[in-house]
């Protein structure tokens, strides 16, 4: 199973600041040596799926490809948010490898 | 601010007057602080260890945004599990440094009298590792000794750079140091001071250049988030730029370049493992 992620969320106001880093290689499985040919012992391994729930209500939905970086970063804001909830970001990669990993809301330190 | 400015460099002045009287390292440091200051007059000294970012308020901000969450946490964690890990005889490293090496890097380059020549945080890691009978790591070896350094140094993190130059032997060192910091080379002929002194602030391309005080608090840094570089191999970076020969990592001419560079940014706060574009 992939390292966990690093999740930062916090809330100011009723807006809520998520910070999402996965740990994955996303491989593009298009590789070349150093005679520039095509490397077939390096598939292609990267995030397909990534889910977002709050309190269990999607918030994001997102369909990834090998054009991603490696190491994923996501920031995004969620309107109406408490501290308290709970945050569940799971991804799925195209080898059928999953990851989930909770957080729960905090308020922002000022 | 200012005000600030002014009571920290009297009570800077006041401490050579009394630990340094006549030497000239403390009077270096001053004279470019006294530089720069006329250069950012609004820029209070602890900015310095931001380095160009004091400078542009977008970079800052962006630089303020990625250190919330940097990309290369696991990096740092991965130096932890070799910091921790314990050699075959059952010690680590914490056991080769005073304080279980929390608050040391920044003693560190310091010139040993007994080997006669600077010793740099990186050098006695290795020296730890002979003494317990391990391989030393290569200085030139960012996957391991960089890896190690982005965790062992910022143990440090918040201590303030104390390099201390003692007697005549390290005084030399310290010259040699200065002599390579002024000393043009490379096909483009330039000095560290031609960028770092004389055109600190100014831009070059695109980049801003940065002052050389508070250069040498932040090692290692992450450019663009995941490629790691030791301030030596900054240095490699630097004379490569300038078209000069590039030098080897942790030997002579670099550590002493170090020794010299790192004193320049004493009293000012370690922060390691930081980003840098």
């Amino acid at each position: 199973m992939a390292d966990p992620m690093k999740i930062r969320a916090q809330v100011a106001g009723d807006m809520a600041d998520i910070k999402i880093l996965m740990n994955h290689p996303m491989d593009t499985g298009r590789k070349k040596d150093a005679n520039g040919e095509w490397v077939i012992a390096s598939p292609p391994h990267f995030i397909q799926q990534v889910m977002i729930t709050l309190n269990g209500k999607t918030v994001v939905d997102g369909q990834f490809g090998s054009s991603v970086s490696k190491n994923p970063f996501l920031g995004f804001k969620i309107k109406g948010a408490k501290v308290g909830d709970e945050l569940v970001v799971s991804w799925t990669d195209n080898k059928g490898d999953q990851r989930s990993d909770k957080a729960v809301l905090e308020a922002k330190p000022s | 601010m200012r005000f600030v400015i002014a009571v920290f460099v009297t009570l800077s002045l006041l401490a050579s007057a009394s630990l340094f009287a006549l030497s000239d390292p403390e009077q270096d440091r001053l004279a470019f602080i006294d530089l720069y200051k006329k250069k950012f007059p609004d820029k209070p000294l602890e900015d310095y260890v931001l380095g160009a970012l004091m400078l542009s308020n977008d970079a800052k901000e962006q630089y303020d945004s990625i250190m919330e969450l940097p990309p290369f946490i696991s990096v740092i964690e991965q130096g932890k599990a070799m910091w921790t890990k314990p050699f075959a005889n059952g010690k680590n490293f914490a056991d080769c440094f005073p304080n279980d090496g929390r608050m040391v890097a920044g003693d560190y380059p310091k010139f040993d009298a007994k080997l006669g020549r600077v010793v740099t945080f990186e050098m006695s890691i290795n020296q730890c590792l002979q003494a317990n009978s391990e391989t030393p790591l290569k200085i030139s070896d960012m996957k391991t000794m960089g890896v190690l350094m982005a965790y062992a140094r910022a143990l440090s993190d918040g201590m303030k750079m104390n390099i201390k130059v003692d007697g005549p032997e390290a005084l030399e060192k310290f010259e040699a140091g200065k002599r390579f910091f002024y000393t043009r080379r490379g096909q483009l002929n330039f000095a560290c001071a031609s960028c770092h002194m004389q055109n600190a602030g100014n831009t070059l391309r695109t980049e801003i250049l940065s002052p050389a005080v508070g250069q040498a608090t932040h090692w290692p840094v992450f450019r663009g988030g995941d490629n790691l570089n030791t301030l030596q191999a900054r240095y490699k970076r630097c004379l490569e730029q300038i078209r000069a020969v590039p030098l080897d990592l942790g030997g002579e001419d670099f550590n002493n370049l170090e020794y010299f560079h790192s004193y320049l940014s004493n009293g000012l706060p370690l922060k390691a493992s930081v980003y840098r574009k």
